[in-house]
């Protein structure tokens, strides 16, 4: 028994540098104090209240939660056809394309969000929100393809030549057979990209004006202002909410499956 | 043939630039149980795909009940496919799988539960309606998929490997159950298989493939007891084959005498049909198994190695017993070079 305890101190190290800034957040969040700090300056709820009253805050929020929503939506419109072809059908090139596809979680986000500012935002004059709201959907497309892809190969195609044979079109096939067998997969890649596109922040940095900002971008504008809690209260109140989406659908879902 | 139901006429299948099956033809009578046999990559499962309307036709054309069909897509042709997998819908019930076409082409409800209540009736599925399939075994799986099939009423209903995946006493039952439905229905049925004592069992007439070719059609009894082709014969169990020129066997060692006059070119002897004991030929014994009613030898010969079974109330040889075995004529099968 002595001899486990280097995988002991392994496991610890490993939990502590995992879960520690996260409690260390939530206790700064606490203070009674004015300035963020850690050891708390005392303890009191004040900070977690004010995050709530901060006008610009909820802006962001509301932008965010929108982007995540319907980019995610967008992405899985575009990418469950996108995995679709891709599994289905003997496309030339098809490895290519799962790789380019793939190229947004790979490219740093400050490349793709220079390069998005440099040829989208100031050669077309799009405007800022639109740019937000295509980056999102591109930044969360591989996702939407990775995941819907590996549910989509555990489902027979001759399903699908089963039912063309009892009557169906191709797209009655699609929707009837199909769609139903990897809805589980399709919700884990909904839950995977407004996750991710909410926490996203380099490409959001590149893309943000004068009052649009996503709420992590928020944040550190925020914080550069002023010090105070209620930046370290917010972000466990992201976190908790973050944690929570993801707990629910491991629970319903087994959203680990997909992933 | 005026009277064939389904009719492939000069068919070419391809995959590709490939081709898989070269011109067949095939006409199926009404109410037949046609098998079609063959090792794998014959193109049988190829035949079927193309009647089901899943694979492309190059050229010829098919008919059934009289119609053209060759461009007819394959959810407007009324032919049921019992896939070797089942490709059962696993978000469904046992009922909602098998009402799936009907539900499709909006027929009444009370008409659908009547229907679908009858066919899971017929393959003995009633009480099991409500299960899905990932609660099935795989012989009930596969009895719905058929249920799923019949609802419909199809003109035809082809069944792809139907008793392959199932242990030896549910093969039995499912032989006898797809013979009662033959019978009760009437329904022309299409099974691929690729193992000769199925299609034996099974089917009215056997037609056998060999590279997207018939090598020979026929009733079980024809083609158990006379094949024409070397092929064929090696299909049907025939394991000591020869080509003969001359009134000699051509063999690995050399030519030997056959000791009678033949115009075959090729000739076949199944294992029962070698007399061991005495005759021409010397060998010696490699294997000998028990089977029951005979014994099983594998014997090495200046033929190359020959397989015999003898009457288990015959002595028994041990292995590398010396032995001599008779090629005799009158068990012999002339056969086709191929």
């Amino acid at each position: 028994m002595t001899s486990r305890w280097p995988i002991w101190l392994i496991l610890g190290l490993t939990l502590t540098f995992l879960i520690g800034p996260f409690l260390i957040i939530i206790l700064a969040g606490m203070s009674a104090g004015n300035s963020l700090a850690f050891p708390p300056d005392g303890l009191s709820l004040k900070w977690y209240a004010k995050v709530f009253t901060i006008e610009s805050f909820r802006a962001s929020f509301g932008l965010s939660l929108f982007l995540a929503v319907f980019g995610t939506l967008a992405a899985l419109i575009i990418g469950i056809p996108a995995a679709y072809a891709l599994n289905r059908y003997d496309i030339p090139g098809a490895e290519t394309i799962k790789t380019a596809v793939a190229a947004p979680i790979i490219v740093p986000g400050i490349i793709v969000g220079l390069a998005l500012l440099r040829y989208l935002v100031v050669p077309l004059d799009v405007t800022i929100f639109m740019a937000l709201f295509v980056a999102h959907t591109a930044l969360v497309l591989p996702y939407a393809v990775r995941v819907v892809s590996s549910s989509l190969q555990n489902l027979r195609s001759d399903m699908e030549e089963a039912a063309v044979l009892l009557g169906c079109t191709r797209l009655q096939a699609f929707t009837k057979v199909v769609l139903p067998n990897i809805k589980g997969g399709v919700l884990a890649a909904f839950i995977l990209g407004f996750v991710t596109s909410f926490n996203e922040v380099p490409v959001s940095l590149f893309l943000s004006g004068p009052g649009v900002r996503t709420m992590p971008i928020d944040m550190l504008s925020y914080m550069e202002i002023t010090y105070d809690p209620s930046v370290a209260a917010l972000s466990a109140l992201l976190a908790f909410l973050c944690v929570a989406i993801v707990f629910t659908a491991e629970k319903f879902l087994g959203f680990s499956r997909y992933v | 043939m005026s009277d064939a139901f389904v009719s492939l006429q000069d068919l070419t299948l391809a995959y590709g630039d490939t081709v898989a099956v070269p011109s067949l033809n095939l006409d199926i009578r009404e109410g037949e149980l046609i098998a079609l046999l063959g090792p794998s990559g014959c193109g049988k499962t190829t035949t079927m795909r193309a009647i089901a309307g899943l694979m492309a036709v190059q050229s010829g054309r098919i008919e059934i009940a009289g119609r053209d069909v060759t461009r007819v897509p394959a959810n407007k042709r009324g032919i049921g496919l019992v896939f070797q997998s089942y490709a059962l819908f696993p978000h469904l019930t046992a009922f909602e799988n098998a009402a799936f076409g009907l539900r499709l082409n909006r027929t009444a409800q009370a008409d659908l539960v009547r229907r679908t209540t009858e066919a899971l009736d017929t393959v003995g599925l009633g009480h099991l309606s409500s299960r899905r399939p990932a609660e099935m075994s795989g012989g009930q799986q596969q009895r719905l998929a058929l249920a799923r099939s019949l609802v419909m009423q199809p003109k035809v209903l082809l069944l792809d490997e139907p008793l392959s995946n199932l242990d030896a006493r549910l093969r039995l039952e499912m032989r006898t159950e797809l013979q009662r439905l033959q019978r009760e229905t009437g329904i022309t049925m299409v099974f691929v298989t690729h193992d000769q004592s199925e299609a034996l069992a099974l089917a009215d007439r056997v037609v056998l493939m060999r590279d997207g070719v018939i090598e020979q059609i026929g009733t079980a009894d024809a083609l158990y007891n006379t094949p024409e082709s070397a092929f064929a014969a090696d299909f049907m169990g025939f394991e000591n084959i020869f080509e003969i020129e001359n009134a000699t066997l051509k063999a690995a060692s050399g030519r030997l005498p056959l000791g009678f006059s033949t115009d075959a070119p090729c000739l076949g002897w199944r294992p029962g049909d070698v007399h061991l004991g005495d005759g021409p030929f010397e060998a010696r014994v490699i294997s000998v198994a028990f089977a029951g009613r005979h014994r099983e030898y594998v014997l090495a010969s200046q033929l190359g190695p020959i397989r015999v079974d003898v009457d288990i109330a015959a002595p028994a040889h041990g292995v590398d017993a010396p032995v001599r075995f008779a090629l005799p004529q009158a068990t012999a099968r002339p056969l086709r070079v191929s």
